[in-house]
């Protein structure tokens, strides 16, 4: 239930004009056992769907394959790809930022395509080649955009690094920057707080040109 | 975020049944409705999959249209050489659109329901009609710099947020549904509602309708087409003002003009008025401006967002002149 539309918990006088105390109120939904919204009968507006979420979290079984490796996970449905790297399989290289987004650190790569990990369901993804920044180097060395951002001092403290490191290999996939204002038009998807961009457009311009 | 059911579709049919009854919601990029479920915005019973749904191509049919897939994604659609050369105001506008990874994650079908970024719409603490009908529109007397001056209420100020759709405004595109009942097209300019006193029904698509497909017809003199978008930083911002224009200039005249703005309507705003103006004026800057003036002419300031008039005109004289100067 939205917190937000709650009256306050003392407040019996926040009826609704039905008459429906908060307590009557959530009486009623746990004999309905239904999600509804307080708010409508609050203030007598009308919702837009009727909404009867599942009482009970849905779980099910999801197959990834991350970094070429096939993992059968039972999650919860609400699992974003981006939470079931980080927390189901344990892979803390994908970063979480602002998680809506807006900032680009949670960026991997999905068939070989840079998205953000956050607005999208794992369970989306069964069937998809997922690489995260933990795959990108073969053993002991490296893929040579950590390389270049390892020479090019590519960030300072390396939050959204592995979201910029991933982002830069999809766009050198994708083969549309020509210039340097091309890359950092396609690299505006990810957020650096410190300011490393100049840095990052030098790294990303040197594994381009090879 | 709420519990919900989720559900793979395997064709059309099992998608439009898993919808009928009702607080079911479509996903297919995810971009917007993952967004706003996890701030409790969107709290559908059920969530259905369409990615397994074939409807990710780009064809030119036999009379010119080109039909695009209502899953293809917005990086496919901006980049698609057929696009690029006889579309250039839609690539334009849809490279101007997010970042390069929400672009390989948006849809063409989703990015047409795309849902408003009014902050008001988003804070759950705050009335708005649109999120919840009757509460009030916390828009209009607060903070509105980044809300609408046409097709405006008073219950809803919000802003349309896509540029793609303003480019399919001026290109006239047609949508393609399908229901229970079978398929439906709906003019582009009668898909998107305003707000007036019903601001949370935002499309003419019914619940249980699923987009398939987004035509174009064919307009030869698209390839002299533009799109600007003025915004607060250079990339990965919606737009303060922005401007769709096609021209079909033969020997300094203007024989057709197809003109749409985005940033400054409650819907993607084709701008009949301009067009009118300039059907038949002659290329100059003395017609640009007066299509300018026309088509702002119904603008109505609030507090904060006055400076989207002026904005709106310079913007669309500026893309007229960029059309206009083109060989």
């Amino acid at each position: 239930m939205d917190e937000n539309h709650d009256p306050p918990i003392e407040d019996e006088s926040s009826s609704s004009s039905s008459g429906t105390s908060r307590r009557g109120f959530l009486t009623q939904v746990a004999v309905a056992g239904a999600g509804l919204t307080l708010a409508p009968l609050l203030t007598g507006a009308q919702e837009i769907i009727l909404e009867t979420p599942p009482a009970q979290p849905q779980t099910s079984m999801v197959i990834l394959t991350v970094n070429g490796q096939k993992h059968t996970l039972n999650m919860d449905e609400r699992t974003t790809l981006l939470d079931a790297l980080r927390e189901n399989l344990a892979m803390p290289g994908t970063k979480k930022g602002c998680d809506h987004g807006q900032c680009g650190a949670c960026t991997v790569l999905v068939n070989g395509r840079r998205i953000n990990s956050c607005l999208t369901f794992a369970a989306m993804h069964q069937g998809d080649e997922i690489t995260t920044i933990e795959g990108l180097a073969k053993g002991d060395e490296l893929h040579p955009m950590q390389a270049a951002f390892l020479k090019h001092d590519a960030f300072q403290c390396g939050y959204c690094t592995p979201g910029q490191i991933c982002s830069a290999v999809g766009l050198i996939n994708e083969g549309h920057a020509k210039t340097d204002a091309d890359i950092r038009e396609l690299m505006s998807g990810n957020i650096c707080r410190c300011g490393a961009y100049q840095n990052i457009v030098e790294a990303i311009k040197e594994v381009k040109n090879v | 975020m709420e519990s919900f059911k989720f559900i793979r579709a395997n064709d059309p049919r099992g998608a439009i049944t898993s919808m009928t009854g009702g607080g079911a919601k479509i996903i297919a990029g995810g971009t917007n409705l993952v967004d706003l479920m996890k701030l409790n915005i969107e709290r559908p019973a059920q969530l259905i999959d369409i990615n397994g749904l074939k409807m990710q191509t780009i064809e030119t049919l036999p009379n010119g249209t080109i039909k695009i897939g209502a899953l293809v994604k917005n990086s496919d659609l901006a980049y698609h050489p057929l696009i690029m050369k006889n579309f250039p105001v839609l690539s334009e506008a849809l490279l101007s659109g997010a970042s390069a990874q929400l672009r390989n994650m948006a849809t063409v079908g989703g990015n047409l329901l795309q849902r408003t970024r009014c902050p008001y719409f988003y804070d759950t603490a705050a009335p708005c009609n649109k999120r919840v009908p009757g509460s009030g529109c916390s828009a209009i007397d607060g903070y509105n710099r980044n809300n609408a001056v046409l097709g405006t209420s008073k219950y809803c100020i919000a802003t349309h947020p896509s540029d793609m759709c303003v480019a399919m405004a001026a290109l006239g595109a047609v949508i393609h549904v399908q229901g229970p009942a079978g398929p439906r097209e709906i003019p582009f300019a009668d898909f998107h509602l305003l707000p007036a006193q019903t601001p949370q029904y935002e499309t003419t698509l019914k619940h249980d309708e699923l987009i398939t497909s987004v035509d174009i017809p064919p307009i030869p003199y698209a390839i002299r087409s533009h799109y600007l978008k003025v915004r607060d930083r250079a990339s990965y911002e919606f737009a303060l003002a922005s401007a769709a224009v096609i021209l079909d200039i033969n020997g300094g005249r203007i024989k057709d003009a197809r003109i749409a703005l985005g940033g400054v309507g409650t819907k993607p705003w084709r701008s009949k008025l301009a067009e009118k103006v300039l059907t038949g004026a002659a290329a100059n800057e003395q017609s640009y401006r007066t299509a300018a003036e026309a088509a702002l002419s119904e603008a109505k300031p609030y507090k904060h967002n006055a400076f989207k008039i002026e904005l709106a005109k310079r913007t669309l004289v500026h893309a007229l002149t960029t059309v206009g100067g083109m060989s």
